[in-house]
């Protein structure tokens, strides 16, 4: 297991566990609400061109969010 | 209380929602089974569409239904999803009635997070079908869904489909027609720490807000899941009593931190994860159609081939709107003439043939010429809507829009602008957080659009006389306006963001779907709306406003053999030119000016015909040189010249910035539901307009120009 890095410095292309997560926060429900909950899988699959948002697939959907959210949700990479 | 096994079709016509997250195929669905019997409307005190259709039954009884706008949860993050919630919970009875029923829509190929609502809206305990779409994009993606095994756990008829084939419709109408549907057996575990406040939470509410049980049930569950219970309730606040309930819950959740929330959602997604577990199994994909969409996304949004291909699309639209756009548009001129000229063969002159002829006629068309434009671009939005492409067009600009403080679903009604304010104004509704749209509404008319092109084509060629400059000189002035416009929308997005409209920075969370094939049906269907909504305004409010202004431009009489120009000199129009004349002096423009800038209200190329009358021009759509020769011989009373190319560049700014059409005001007005974001859009916008001319031409003077 690797050590928990906030999901905006997941290298694009790799799967990481979702580990921790703000618990207030309008955005942070709604992400909770899309199925991004503590224990999902996630993959990094890119960068906006200008390198904000990100893209990211979760429960077989791609979904987007900006870094400043990104930043507070820790993951874990899975190897 | 006892709830029926199973629920009896009302007597009188029953209502059937059609609910489900965006993307689901759920319009394709509605559309298939209504066909044009459609209402498309607004629910009253938002500016949601309100869709609402006949379908029959396989007995050919007729059945109501309405499709509700998208979401993703009952806890409403957009007005969209308040009124789906509203509508759902019964707290829109006055407007719209409370479905009997509930058809929820999923995409099969997205299971788990399609469920998330479903498992919300079974929580009411109404009658429920769920139908399983897209079954094919599942099969391609390796998923083989039991729809009897959803069926048999569920307790609702489930019905796969594929609504762009128009497949499982049969189905869906057989089991919409059943006089009895059973009631979902809907079992799932609320967490043990959250428990005891659900159950007290409904109590409170059947006790002291008069709900239902089961909704009681529901609305506790939202309360409890969203952090706003205002965003719950709607309108009707709740009860002291279950404000203090709630209250007093979350305060002792928040000192043992307890995530309450989290744990909602949590319990959900576990239930469902097991259900589609036991329901899906999962092979080898057969098709590549995931790979499809991630391939095109790596050109799409790639770091140099992204914006080659944005680039590329977005110069199609335009040329497309101005290029396709010019041949209807010359007829509907033609047509225009041609109906004013036949009213003035049939009628005795006089008052009234002048009204229909040059008031209402001339009027209602110098707008209605504009309907090519907008259906050319509401089938271009259309299309990017329908293929994905919009989602990621949201994705790429989203940084350069978030810098003025706005998201990247910002950037299309912006950039409808270009032809048109009024389809960028309505194209806003898919901008959530509402402060975000209404900023957007208010910068949106900077954007010059097409009626500005005959007012700039006229200033350019007076500014500056034909063959002695190069025309890149013309293009690049006109590209100075156009800039002007844009820098203008960006600075007051960001000016009206950290001031007046001062919200949390906006959320970017979106979903890209799958790329897809467009469904030309729905695209034309949707263009045919907003095209009735367009003539409808120009049937009402333009019709009223063309009549005033006519009114205006013709009396009080002056005697009967007095030249046009005399006219409307004395006329009420000419007399308020007069009278605007000191304030618009320090621009640099002269009462006849200003009566091109009263007439301009009813659409801003009318101030070239409004000139030609005021400067005595035989009126000649096709040569604007004797126009551009009375132009320039005119002067002000001491014979200086009246358009210096100062006095051009300033009248050229002046329409970049002044709000000074009615139909971008009037829709405005029904966008916002009030009347005060118009006007202050007309005041600032104007005030601005007149601040950045009087700077131009009073430093311009001074510098000898």
């Amino acid at each position: 297991m690797a050590d928990p890095i906030a999901l905006s410095h997941l290298p694009v292309g790799s799967q990481a566990n979702v580990v921790d997560y703000p618990l207030s926060g309008t955005a942070f429900l709604r992400l909770r609400e899309m199925g991004l909950l503590p224990g999902t899988t996630v993959t990094l699959m890119r960068k906006a061109p200008l390198g904000d948002p990100l893209e990211i697939k979760v429960r077989g959907y791609n979904l987007t969010l900006r870094k400043t959210e990104a930043d507070h949700i820790t993951v874990e990479p899975v190897a | 209380m006892s709830v029926p096994e199973h629920v009896k079709t009302p007597s009188r016509q029953p209502v059937y929602a059609f609910v489900g997250n965006p993307n689901c195929g759920k319009s394709t669905l509605f559309n298939a089974l209504t066909g044009l019997k459609q209402k498309v409307g607004n629910y009253p005190g938002v500016t949601v569409e309100r869709k609402i259709g006949t379908a029959y039954s396989q007995h050919g009884h007729p059945m109501t239904v309405i499709d509700l706008p998208g979401a993703y949860s009952l806890a409403a993050r957009s007005p969209d999803e308040a009124v789906t919630r509203d509508v759902l919970l019964g707290h829109r009875s006055e407007d719209t009635q409370m479905p009997d029923r509930i058809v929820c829509i999923v995409d099969g190929s997205n299971l788990e997070r399609n469920l998330y609502l479903v498992h919300q809206i079974l929580d009411l305990g109404r009658p429920v079908i769920v139908v399983v779409n897209m079954m094919d994009v599942a099969e391609n993606a390796g998923l083989r869904i039991r729809i009897d095994h959803l069926e048999q756990e569920l307790g609702v008829p489930v019905i796969a489909t594929q609504a762009s084939k128009g497949r499982g419709l049969i189905e869906l109408k057989l089991a919409m027609s059943r006089s009895d549907l059973p009631l979902p057996k809907h079992r799932w575990d609320v967490p043990a720490k959250v428990a005891p406040a659900v159950a007290e939470l409904q109590a409170s509410l059947q006790d002291n807000d008069q709900k239902p049980p089961l909704i009681a049930r529901a609305e506790a569950l939202l309360l409890l899941t969203d952090q706003n219970p205002l965003r719950v309730t709607g309108s009707a606040p709740l009860s002291p009593p279950t404000t203090a309930l709630l209250e007093q819950w979350k305060t002792r959740w928040q000192e043992d931190k307890t995530d309450w929330a989290g744990s909602l959602v949590a319990a959900r997604y576990e239930a469902i994860g097991k259900l589609v577990e036991s329901s899906v199994t999962e092979s080898t994909p057969q098709a590549v159609d995931q790979n499809t969409t991630d391939r095109i996304d790596a050109i799409v949004t790639h770091s140099v081939w992204g914006w080659a291909v944005f680039g590329g699309i977005m110069t199609a639209l335009f040329l497309s709107i101005f290029t396709l756009a010019e041949h209807p548009m010359n007829w509907i001129d033609a047509g225009t003439v041609a109906l004013a000229d036949g009213v003035k063969n049939l009628m005795v002159p006089g008052d009234l043939r002048d009204l229909i002829t040059d008031g209402i006629i001339a009027g209602v068309g110098g707008i209605v010429i504009f309907l090519p434009q907008i259906l050319i671009l509401f089938f271009f939005i259309g299309l990017l809507e329908s293929t994905g492409y919009m989602a990621r067009a949201a994705f790429i600009m989203d940084r350069l829009m978030g810098k003025v403080g706005l998201n990247g679903k910002s950037f299309i009604p912006l950039l409808s602008s270009y032809a048109c304010a009024i389809p960028g104004i309505m194209a806003t509704r898919t901008i959530e957080d509402p402060k975000d749209r209404l900023v957007t509404i208010l910068v949106a008319p900077f954007m010059s659009c097409s009626a500005r092109l005959p007012v700039y084509l006229l200033m350019i060629a007076a500014l500056l006389p034909p063959g002695e400059v190069p025309v890149m000189t013309k293009v690049g002035l006109m590209i100075l306006m156009y800039a002007l416009g844009t820098v203008g929308a960006f600075g007051f997005a960001w000016l009206f963001k950290r001031t007046l409209l001062k919200g949390e920075p906006p959320l970017m969370i979106m979903e890209l779907p799958p790329y897809r094939l467009p469904k030309f049906r729905d695209v034309l269907l949707q263009m045919a709306e907003r095209a009735g909504i367009f003539l409808r305004r120009a049937g009402t409010i333009i019709l009223a406003i063309s009549i005033v202004l006519w009114g205006l431009t013709t009396y009080p009489k002056s005697s009967d053999d007095a030249p046009p120009a005399e006219q409307v000199a004395q006329s009420y129009a000419g007399q308020a030119g007069k009278m605007i004349e000191p304030i618009i002096k320090p621009l640099g423009f002269d009462w006849q000016i200003g009566i091109g800038l009263i007439s301009s209200f009813a659409a801003r190329e009318v101030f070239v015909s409004a000139t030609s009358i005021v400067f005595n021009v035989e009126e000649d759509e096709e040569d604007t040189a004797p126009l551009l020769e009375a132009l320039r011989a005119a002067t002000w009373p001491d014979g200086r010249p009246l358009f210096t190319p100062l006095a051009c560049l300033s009248l050229m700014v002046f329409y970049v910035f002044a709000m000074q059409c009615m139909s971008t005001v009037a829709v405005v007005r029904r966008e916002t539901n009030s009347w005060k974001w118009p006007l202050f859009q007309v005041g600032y916008q104007t005030g601005f307009a007149w601040l950045i001319c009087l700077v131009i031409f009073q430093t311009g003077t001074a510098l000898g120009f």
